[in-house]
């Protein structure tokens, strides 16, 4: 990490040097430079996250608002509040409570600003069969069931969004590093950095990753105005975005959307370093699993049954 | 003189019969409808294809892996002629090795249209982007093909230069270089076939045996291509090929779909007789999975072919008569597409890592695109292929035929 940290700052030398070059040339190229073409050369040239200093990032997030606030006609707030010290977020989600109702797909396309048309979501909810002898095998579960009443007899129900493994595969594979794990243990992308090659899609052994295909769309009128830079701020064409355990929200200590709208208190949230928070009472006391074990991705994201197995094999 | 050389470049490249030009022709149409969807995909975005996030990469990847293999092939010329001597093989190496240059030049332009944000590019050059070398196994693949992009390309002109002014071009100082262009050749697909088999989340794809048989196949897809083309080159130009050359060719193929196909049974032994959960990409692939059953036609038209070609491969008099020949060469031109195509990057998104089956194969748009790119890079192949035989037929320059 402080290598990283002394070859970042190395680079950002040469960067504002390359960038004053840059921006000398624009600005005699364009006379009189219009503030338009300013900022889409500032997006264009737009360095990596981590190599923004405070300064950058300040003036970027100060456009960034005026631009969205334009856009969506509603004061929007983009922040890039950094990780807490001694925080790493868990996960746990209590299969035998969850009804498979999906209130927390809307309630995470809701608060993370994820696109409508075409629709994106970033938690999926799988159906299961008990009485299916294959109940095990991932290729018999059912993403799309349309009962007139959930849950069914017979069926449970795994709601899957990104694990946040601590060996996150994605992270790996990124040409550019566009997409990381921060500190508090919470893999992020950079949409601004990421060149769109999909290599994480393929490398996720989770199907956490969505593709924004098409350019994104959100109605005026549903916008979340608290937006987080790493998080739920509108994504582009072309770039990658995941579940960030409700960056906006968790980084100011609240609970993620997905825990707060689930009806039956099946999604534990907390921080898994504090020795008196539910998820490590969870860890501690409950028979907890995590999926594909065996590829030791290391997911802070657990599975439990609180009541019996839920599964008749 | 290098004024002249260029000159002479030129008028090769503008003088032609009408065959010659309505080939061009041929090409500059259809790269001219590529780019024009390639208009409509860069506005809309890649959803005007039909990936989505079940099957994140498509047919522009099927292209790139199966042509980073025809790029490989180039050394199957280049061994036996620079190191044992095969002396037959002198006029066909240098436009082998333009038919790599063409090849690298049409994997680069497929991973181009794949990227969702290609103006960022940049981000990808060391010092002012990012490069995440050693980590991401897709830099490594950065890196090979650039460089045997430029190994081939400072060879090929580097030669051509020297035969052009009446010289021979194998001196001490391009020897290295030449060297260097083997193990460059063998990393290209080895590390392209890492790309897959380094994805734990995609069992389809995590077989070590995936590496070995990406240029086991390579070695077929390659000179069966290179063998076509070459009896067209004969008969339309003034450059001369013995049979004895093209036979030698023959004969390499044998032996490397013989691996091909040996790899390709211990893949299916593996997964059928272990029968574990990582079994149903093989499965969906050649027997179709919960009456999903699209590409079960294809693979098993591509493991026909392929066994076709085999048999009449092995056999030296249909090896040595060019009907059969060809036939087995088009057989396995066709069957090694589909394989490394349809056959390795969709069955490895389908089913998903979820388990869902997202049914792919390209629309129109994808396949109008690539066609474009197949067109561009078969025009950079004419062209320079047009100027190596020029050359080295002495119609241009003060090459003396044969002793270069």
């Amino acid at each position: 990490m402080s290598d990283d940290r002394k070859g970042l700052e190395k680079s950002l030398i040469t960067r504002r040097k390359f960038l004053a070059g840059l921006t000398a040339g624009a600005a005699a190229l364009s006379i009189p430079a219009g503030d338009a073409d300013a900022r889409m050369m500032e997006e264009y040239f737009r360095q990596h996250f981590k190599r923004l200093d405070e300064d950058d990032l300040k003036v970027i997030l100060s456009n960034l608002n005026e631009e969205l606030t334009f856009k969506y006609g509603k004061k929007i707030n983009v922040k890039a509040t950094p990780p807490m010290d001694d925080v790493v977020f868990g996960y746990a989600l209590d299969l035998s409570r969850c009804i498979g109702c999906r209130r927390c797909i809307y309630a995470c396309v809701k608060e993370n600003n994820l696109s409508r048309n075409p629709q994106i979501q970033w938690i999926k909810v799988m159906e299961f069969h008990n009485d299916n002898n294959k109940w095990q095998l991932l290729e018999h579960t059912d993403r799309y069931y349309d009962p007139p009443k959930v849950p069914e007899k017979g069926k449970f129900y795994v709601p899957v969004q990104c694990q946040q493994c601590k060996k996150p595969p994605c992270v790996k594979v990124c040409p550019v590093r566009a997409t990381w794990k921060e500190p508090d243990g919470i893999v992020v992308v950079d949409y601004n950095w990421c060149i769109g090659c999909r290599f994480c899609m393929a490398a996720c052994p989770y199907g956490a990753r969505n593709f924004n295909w098409g350019q994104p769309s959100v109605p005026k009128e549903e916008i979340n105005p608290e937006m987080h830079y790493l998080g739920n701020r509108p994504q582009y064409k072309g770039v990658v975005g995941k579940c960030t355990f409700c960056i906006q929200r968790s980084r100011e200590g609240r609970y993620t959307a997905c825990v707060e709208a689930c009806p039956v208190g099946a999604r534990k949230f907390g921080n898994l370093m504090d020795p008196k928070s539910e998820i490590r009472y969870i860890l501690e006391n409950m028979k907890v699993f995590r999926l594909k074990e065996e590829i030791d991705t290391n997911p802070k994201f657990f599975y439990f049954f609180s009541m019996g197995t839920g599964v008749k094999s | 003189m290098v004024i002249d050389a260029l000159n002479d470049v030129i008028r090769t490249v503008r003088t032609g019969s009408k065959g010659y030009w309505m080939w061009v022709g041929f090409l500059g149409v259809l790269a001219a409808i590529g780019i024009a969807f390639y208009f409509r995909q860069a506005t809309d975005g890649l959803i005007a294809t039909n990936m989505r996030d079940q099957v994140s990469w498509g047919w522009y990847i099927a292209n790139f892996t199966f042509l980073v293999g025809v790029a490989a092939a180039a050394v199957v010329l280049v061994i036996p002629y620079y190191l044992y001597d095969v002396k037959s093989l002198s006029n066909m190496v240098l436009i082998g090795e333009v038919m790599a240059v063409s090849a690298v030049s049409m994997c680069m332009m497929f991973i181009m249209l794949d990227m969702g944000s290609p103006e960022r590019f940049w981000h990808l050059m060391p010092g002012i982007g990012i490069f995440n070398w050693p980590q991401s196994i897709l830099t490594w693949d950065v890196i090979v093909l650039n460089a045997y992009l430029v190994l081939n390309l400072f060879v090929v002109v580097y030669a051509l230069s020297k035969i052009y002014a009446g010289k021979s071009y194998k001196t001490g100082f391009i020897w290295p270089f030449i060297l260097l262009s083997i193990p460059a050749a063998i990393s290209i697909h080895t590390v392209t076939a890492f790309l897959y088999l380094g994805v734990p989340a995609r069992p389809f794809w995590n077989a070590a045996v995936l590496a070995p048989r990406f240029i086991a196949s390579a070695f077929c897809s390659g000179p069966a291509f290179m063998l076509i083309i070459f009896q067209i080159l004969r008969k339309n130009t003034k450059i001369e090929i013995p049979d004895k050359a093209l036979f030698k060719v023959g004969e390499l193929i044998t032996w490397a779909m013989a691996c091909n196909l040996f790899f390709l049974i211990t893949e299916i032994f593996k997964e059928r007789y272990s029968d574990t959960a990582h079994i149903a990409p093989l499965n969906y692939l050649f027997y179709g999975l919960q009456g999903h059953d699209q590409l079960v036609p294809w693979i098993w038209t591509a493991i026909i072919f392929n066994s076709i070609a085999f048999v009449i491969l092995l056999m030296p008099a249909l090896r040595k008569n060019f009907l059969t020949l060809n036939i087995a060469c088009v057989l396995i031109f066709i069957g090694v597409y589909i394989e490394k195509g349809i056959g390795l990057v969709f069955p490895g998104f389908i089913p998903d890592t979820l388990g869902e089956i997202y049914e792919y194969m390209p629309n129109s748009l994808e396949l109008w695109i690539s066609l474009g790119v197949w067109a561009i890079g078969l025009l950079i192949f004419t062209f320079g292929a047009k100027v190596a035989i020029a050359i080295q037929t002495g119609e241009i320059g003060k090459a003396k035929p044969a002793d270069h």
